[in-house]
């Protein structure tokens, strides 16, 4: 894996948008050749969806030949609700960038069956030829997506019911009432972001810690399904330095030591109106 | 490209680069628009699939919601009281003219007047909506003859009427009819009028109560009629709020515990620095910031460059703001356009911007009971916009989402 380290949240919130940046760029995209990116929601990303806001409005990326799938949404929650998923794409990036309606897609919570529902998003990404790169983030409890404690890690689209740790992190959100936060989700499996080609976790935070450090420093285990990824070929986890603070110092120098490399790939930043 | 069509064929615009009046505030929020009304972009991208056809850019402009003024006399020349046979025309002339101040839909006002005046004027104007050729009419606002001679103000005494027995019917006797009649001023403390506010508000008419001086006496028995009240000041009393300890008046009536839940009072002021005292802005601002309607009370003369102009039988003299009646300094009325009005209210009572285009558009529009249809910018609202700089000056007024005027062309 490739451990990014930056100093505060800010920061590796730029490191990500600018790595997303020139992965779409140099892509290349086109009518004929979409660039697929997996999506998170949450207070994580919301500094990286930003930046590529910004990089959009300057005309250095576009959207346009870009195919996104989120991970996961509630079941249950109306689509309007603001605490829903599509909710927060809307009004933190879709609405913001020329992506095609027809090309963003989210899990709907809402379907009348849910399993044929995930069914048919592992057919939409399969048809979409696969992901090129899964964006997520990292639960306090070691989970990607709303694969909890316990999931498969070769599982994939389906229906999961909440640990009351994740219920507990989402009722900020829901007036601190723990009773209207929704009890289960669509998510995709741990399998289905493994099958990606390249997987990047964003994790900023001191109440990440242990979390990272589980998912990184012990052995791959369901229990925090993010380890998983230490069989990925392919997987960069983007950190601030709060959310290093349960791992080893030997492993922070070592991957700080890297950072000139890890720059390699942010700089020089590529735009397209250089194309 | 448009969307999938799922939902309609109609073009959808898209007005970016802007701060928009919606929740009581100003956010930098695109406005989406279709077939005449705001529409809501995250069903649109989510349920239909579908994008702007066309984007206006807004160049940092705030948008409101199209002004509406309830009370407007006539203007350039032209007198809506007047009984001729091209009231249409009249008032098709002036809802052109007042595009450009922000004002997309108003009320005809008549003041104190014979019935055959009624009976000629009513018939030719029905309420309609706004276009291209002017701001729409809500109905007619009916300012007399039923009010008290104690505080007549600028209207004729000896057309002033009180209710005969029989209420309603003497009232019908003398307009002749209330198909298009939006609001109809009275005075509450004549006798008989209870029954007749009551018969209005039944038919959907907003009453406006002409006469301040015995509203809280009034407000408990008008506090239980059903319907919308209309508090106006009288412009040609100077001081509009009068003041007693025990007997508070307007103010008595703004705060009145005794407006049951569910009602609500809303007063008329006219901000244009002369009718209104400013201190007197202030306190009705402050005692009853919702409640607060401007209005222009705009009289022939509005419009009409500086100088004389012999309008009917008076002779005019027409100086910045003051409109006097020719060689002397007494004033023949108000002459202020409703933008004027918003910016002087804003400058003399201190409130915020979105209090001060509030004042303009949502209140009136809740006072008429046609909110949110009008007088907001919620998905589902008409499209009646008026785009305003820094300074609340008008840049360009839109119609049910069509351009409808622009400064400069």
């Amino acid at each position: 894996m490739r451990l990014v380290i930056l100093d505060d949240y800010d920061l590796a919130s730029e490191w990500a948008a600018k790595y997303i940046r020139n992965r779409i760029v140099q892509f290349k995209p086109s009518a004929d050749r979409f660039f697929t990116l997996g999506l998170p929601t949450g207070s994580t990303p919301y500094g990286c969806y930003q930046k590529l806001i910004e990089y959009y409005r300057h005309g250095d990326i576009s959207f346009k030949y870009v195919k996104t799938f989120n991970m996961d949404e509630y079941v249950g929650l109306p689509r309007a609700h603001p605490e829903s998923y599509h909710s927060y794409m809307w009004n933190n990036f879709f609405k913001h960038i020329d992506i095609d309606p027809a090309n963003a897609h989210i899990l709907d919570g809402n379907a009348q069956n849910l399993e044929e529902e995930c069914q048919a998003y592992e057919q939409k990404i399969a048809e979409a030829g696969g992901i090129e790169l899964f964006v997520g983030g990292i639960g306090p409890d070691g989970h990607i997506a709303f694969n909890e404690p316990g999931s498969s890690l070769v599982s994939r689209t389906r229906v999961k019911t909440l640990a009351k740790d994740t219920i507990v992190a989402n009722a900020r959100f829901f007036g601190n009432d723990l009773s209207k936060v929704p009890t289960m989700a669509l998510t995709v499996g741990v399998g289905t972001v493994m099958d990606a080609k390249e997987v990047m976790i964003l994790i900023t935070g001191a109440h990440k810690a242990f979390a990272l450090y589980k998912a990184i420093e012990e052995g791959v285990n369901h229990m925090w399904t993010v380890s998983a990824f230490q069989q990925h070929p392919r997987t960069i986890f983007v950190c601030d330095e709060d959310a290093t603070l349960e791992l080893r110092v030997k492993t922070v120098k070592y991957f700080k030591g890297l950072m000139h490399v890890h720059n390699k790939l942010v700089d020089p930043v590529l735009s397209i109106k250089d194309q | 490209m448009p969307s999938n069509k799922s939902v309609s064929d109609a073009p959808i615009t898209q007005f970016i680069n802007c701060r928009i009046l919606r929740d009581n505030e100003l956010q930098r929020e695109d406005l989406w628009v279709r077939e005449g009304r705001i529409l809501d972009p995250e069903k649109l991208f989510f349920d239909e699939q579908g994008y702007a056809d066309k984007r206006v850019d807004c160049g940092g402009s705030i948008i409101a919601p199209g002004f509406i003024d309830v009370q407007i006399n006539g203007g350039y020349g032209i007198d809506f009281s007047q009984a001729s046979e091209d009231v249409s025309d009249g008032v098709s002339f002036v809802a052109k003219k007042i595009l450009e101040h922000g004002v997309t839909s108003f009320c005809p006002t008549l003041v104190t007047s014979p019935p055959e005046v009624y009976h000629k004027v009513l018939p030719q104007v029905k309420v309609h909506d706004g276009g291209p050729h002017g701001a729409g009419v809500l109905g007619f606002h009916l300012e007399g003859p039923f009010i008290s001679a104690e505080k007549k103000g600028a209207h004729p005494e000896k057309y002033l009427r009180t209710f005969k027995s029989g209420g309603l019917e003497h009232l019908m006797e003398v307009y002749g009819s209330l198909d298009d009649v939006a609001i109809v001023t009275l005075a509450p403390e004549l006798p008989g009028s209870q029954s007749v506010v009551r018969e209005l508000s039944q038919r959907g008419i907003t009453v406006s109560l002409g006469e301040h001086r015995v509203l809280l006496l009034v407000s408990e028995s008008v506090s239980v009629q059903p319907g919308r009240f209309h508090a106006l000041s009288n412009p040609s009393v100077s001081a509009v709020v009068q003041f007693h300890h025990r007997d508070p008046g307007i103010v008595g009536l703004l705060t009145s515990d005794r407006i049951p839940a569910g009602r609500a009072v809303y007063y008329g002021m006219i901000a244009d620095g002369i009718h209104t005292n400013p201190a007197a802005l202030r306190i009705a601002h402050r005692a009853h910031p919702s409640g607060l309607v401007l209005v222009t009370d705009a009289i022939t003369a509005m419009g009409l460059p500086p100088g004389r102009h012999t309008l009917g039988q008076q002779v005019i003299e027409i100086q910045g703001l003051h409109a006097y009646v020719a060689g002397t300094k007494t004033l023949s009325g108000s002459i202020a356009t409703m933008d004027m009005c918003v910016r002087h209210f804003k400058q003399a009572s201190g409130c915020s911007v979105q209090e001060a285009l509030e004042a303009a558009s949502l209140h009136p529009a809740q006072l008429l009971g046609i909110s949110p249809k009008k007088g907001k910018l919620d998905y589902g609202s008409d499209a009646d916009l008026v785009l305003l700089d820094e300074g609340l000056n008008v840049k360009a007024t839109y119609i049910s989402g069509e351009e409808v005027w622009r400064k400069g062309q």
